[in-house]
């Protein structure tokens, strides 16, 4: 079932074809509505392996919709209906043999607030380590360290493990949450709009972690900030309405969109 | 001018608020003093006084209060006599204007006796089989043999029940009267003697303590109107602590469930509506609900399936310790389900969609981040419940509650937990004692020393609550 794309081309992001990245991701004609009133329409794309995808769109537009739905976040909801599939490395996530927790360990995500535990930092990373089962404290410890320093927190936490994780800051608490997602090493971190509650420092921090994070795993980032798409995706997907207007390297997306819809958007020249 | 008003207004309502905090603290202060003070006050040693009236007649006792005379102005005392054997009464009023003489001699003796309630008078003799001892050196022997007695028994007399009854052979007293009639007694009937008159306030507050301590320690004499109140002290506490080990699940799962699990529609409405309104049903009724259902439902078709070689007297059809914590386990429900369902509410959804997104299952979810965040509101519904639960008499005195129970629901005998005997408590042990004693006078004190140890063992009950829960909120770090 894996999807047969050609083998990626020499790395060279900003100039690479699109079609040549492997897709870690693949979204097929899928819609979403909640209550009867369509949220998803008819959305198709692929987001290839090791890459920075990026979801753009103005409020509504259903981009943290389809976020959820690659986690299916939306089960709790009873008022959900969905078709259409999204594939993880080729295997539908919606099979009913497929379990969900298992998904959701493959799959973390990064939402809006951060939302640390209320726990020692310690714990918070360790936290899904503990539900794989029983882990040798040193491998724990090992792999809580290696979280944290992926995540560039770990010179700053390190005296202060064992302190609560609410005493830290703001940029701190998003770049814990990343920490906790990366120890059970996930394939696929879905960030919804991880800044977006951050200063412009902290800012800063989370992106170049992003930039950082894309050689070990493929990365879906929903912004509303259009620079920061800019700075930091391979890829942009334009959303709205709930279907997709646009998506392309994101050179080409922001440069020269195909699209007159796009470009008003981009240039904010849409109400 | 209606800016005018305004402006007072708007100075006036922060006054208003806190004048009624302030009468709320006052009214407080008042309640806590007033038990304080009688209820403890009981155990002074007062001072005895002697009295001559204009009659000639001489009394000696206790002055308890003063009131106006019914029939000309003055006042009259009331004197605490004691002495029923002799007066047929414990209690006098005197007319402060037909006093002669007051005077505190420090001879006077009070003591407390297995029958009659306590004597006052002097001590005339102390005669032993061998011997026989006046004055000082009779108040010696006293002492010692007391001592003697209190130190092998713990202070139980050694043949309480066979009354003052002489036994040839044993040391017995010889009283008299401030007015000078003898009387013979035993002294295996004398619990204590003591002459509060001649204490030093360092006597008397060690005398004081061991009253105390007495009250606290032992169980009821004479009908409850006088002894201790430790067998109530120890059914009122289990009774609780059973009531929140039964009452805690219930109302955490079905506060889980209402919140975490049902389909948020109408029917989820209704049942949290109908729930919180089951907080406001008054207490006889779920006593009633205990006694039909609980008492001879349950308990009826136990005896008759497992004790029935006992039928027809019941075991389990009874009033029992596991009916009432069971019956106020009912009764506290609501408060539970509605603290802990405001708890998980508090929780905000991204720390439940932090879990999941982690690779948690829904259980896992709850388990380890959902129940241990609520686990604070839990405790303040438990809280809540205790103190609804230890203060509720009405239920209890359908579904278990004793005026007088025989034998402890806990003790040494297999199995240790006696879920079906009777037992007693606090609230219903001053209703008993305020309303159903021969002598309301003399049961007064202890109503208000009983009802003081009753707000003192919620206060305790709820601080223990409150120190875990703060202990919980502190270890989880906000």
């Amino acid at each position: 079932m894996q999807a047969s794309l050609p083998k990626s081309a020499p790395e060279n992001a900003a100039v690479m074809h699109f079609a040549t990245a492997e897709s870690c991701l693949e979204i097929n004609d899928f819609s979403l509505a909640y209550a009867g009133v369509p949220a998803l329409q008819g959305l198709s794309l692929q987001v290839p392996r090791h890459r920075v995808t990026a979801f753009i769109g103005p409020s509504g537009c259903g981009k943290s919709t389809l976020l959820r739905a690659i986690n299916r976040l939306h089960d709790l909801n009873e008022s959900v209906t969905l078709s259409g599939n999204i594939q993880l490395e080729g295997r539908d996530i919606h099979a009913p043999q497929l379990n969900v927790a298992e998904l959701r360990r493959r799959v973390g995500m990064v939402f809006q607030n951060p939302n640390p535990f209320p726990m020692s930092i310690y714990e918070n990373v360790a936290f899904g380590l503990r539900l794989q089962g029983r882990m040798l404290k040193r491998k724990r410890d090992d792999t809580v360290e290696w979280a944290l320093q992926s995540a560039a927190l770990w010179e700053e936490v390190k005296d202060r493990l064992y302190r609560s994780a609410w005493t830290l800051s703001g940029g701190q608490q998003q770049r814990l949450v990343i920490a906790r997602t990366l120890a059970v090493q996930p394939d696929v971190l879905l960030l919804d709009e991880p800044a977006s509650a951050l200063d412009p420092i902290s800012t800063l921090k989370i992106e170049e972690l992003i930039r950082n994070l894309k050689s070990q795993l493929t990365l879906v980032l929903v912004t509303h900030n259009m620079q920061q798409a800019a700075r930091v995706s391979d890829y942009t997907a334009f959303l709205q309405g709930g279907e997709l207007v646009e998506y392309g390297p994101t050179d080409s997306v922001f440069t020269n969109p195909r699209l007159q819809r796009t470009e008003n958007y981009i240039t904010g020249r849409m109400a | 001018m209606i800016q005018h008003l305004a402006k007072n207004r708007d100075e006036a309502w922060p006054w208003l608020s806190a004048a009624s905090v302030a009468l709320s603290l006052l009214m407080l202060a008042a309640l806590v003093s007033l038990l304080v003070v009688r209820g403890l006050g009981h155990f002074w040693p007062a001072p005895i006084e002697e009295v001559t009236l204009a009659d000639g007649q001489v009394i000696a006792g206790h002055a308890v209060r003063e009131a106006p005379l019914p029939d000309r102005p003055g006042h009259e005392r009331l004197y605490y006599t004691a002495n029923r054997d002799l007066d047929g009464a414990l209690w006098q009023w005197v007319a402060l204007d037909t006093i002669q003489t007051r005077s505190t001699p420090v001879e006077l003796v009070l003591l407390d006796r297995a029958s009659w309630g306590d004597f006052i008078g002097r001590l005339v003799a102390v005669v032993m089989p061998n011997e026989r001892l006046e004055g000082e050196a009779a108040w010696q022997a006293l002492q010692q043999h007391l001592n003697q007695r209190n130190t092998v028994a713990n202070g139980a007399p050694s043949r309480a029940a066979s009354g003052d009854s002489y036994v040839p052979g044993d040391t017995y007293l010889i009283v008299e009267s401030v007015e000078g009639r003898q009387r013979q007694q035993p002294l295996h009937v004398i619990h204590r003697a003591q002459r509060p008159n001649a204490m030093s306030m360092g006597e008397k507050i060690q005398t004081w303590g061991s009253a105390v301590w007495r009250f606290l320690s032992q169980g009821p004499r004479a009908a409850n109107t006088g002894g201790g109140v430790w067998p109530a002290i120890f059914g009122t506490v289990l009774m609780v602590l059973l009531m929140s080990l039964l009452v805690t699940p219930f109302g955490v799962l079905a506060a889980i469930y209402l919140n975490e699990i049902a389909h948020q529609g109408r029917l989820t409405r209704l049942v949290r509506i109908g729930v919180r309104n089951l907080a406001g049903v008054p207490s006889i009724v779920y006593g009633v609900f205990g006694l039909g259902v609980f008492v001879y439902g349950i308990g009826g078709s136990l005896d008759e399936w497992f004790f029935s070689d006992t039928l027809p007297s019941p075991t389990f059809g009874t009033g029992g310790l596991l009916w009432a914590s069971l019956t106020l386990a009912l009764l506290t429900l609501p408060v539970v389900i509605v603290a802990t369902e405001e708890g998980l509410a508090r929780i905000p959804d991204a720390q439940r969609e932090g879990a999941l997104a982690l690779g948690a299952t829904r259980l896992e979810m709850l388990t380890r981040i959902v129940l241990p965040m609520a686990a604070p509101a839990m405790l303040t519904g438990v809280i809540l419940a205790v103190a609804r639960a230890a203060g509720e008499v009405a239920p209890l005195m359908l579904v278990g509650v004793a005026k007088l129970a025989p034998q402890m629901p806990l003790d040494g005998e297999f199995p240790y937990l006696h879920l079906e005997r009777k037992f007693m408590h606090l609230g219903y042990h001053i209703f008993d004692t305020a309303f159903h004693g021969e002598d309301v006078q003399a049961a007064l004190p202890l109503v208000y020393a009983t009802a003081l140890l009753l707000v003192l063992i919620v206060l305790v009950l709820n601080l223990t609550a409150i120190f875990l829960r703060h202990h919980l909120r502190r270890q989880r770090g906000n």
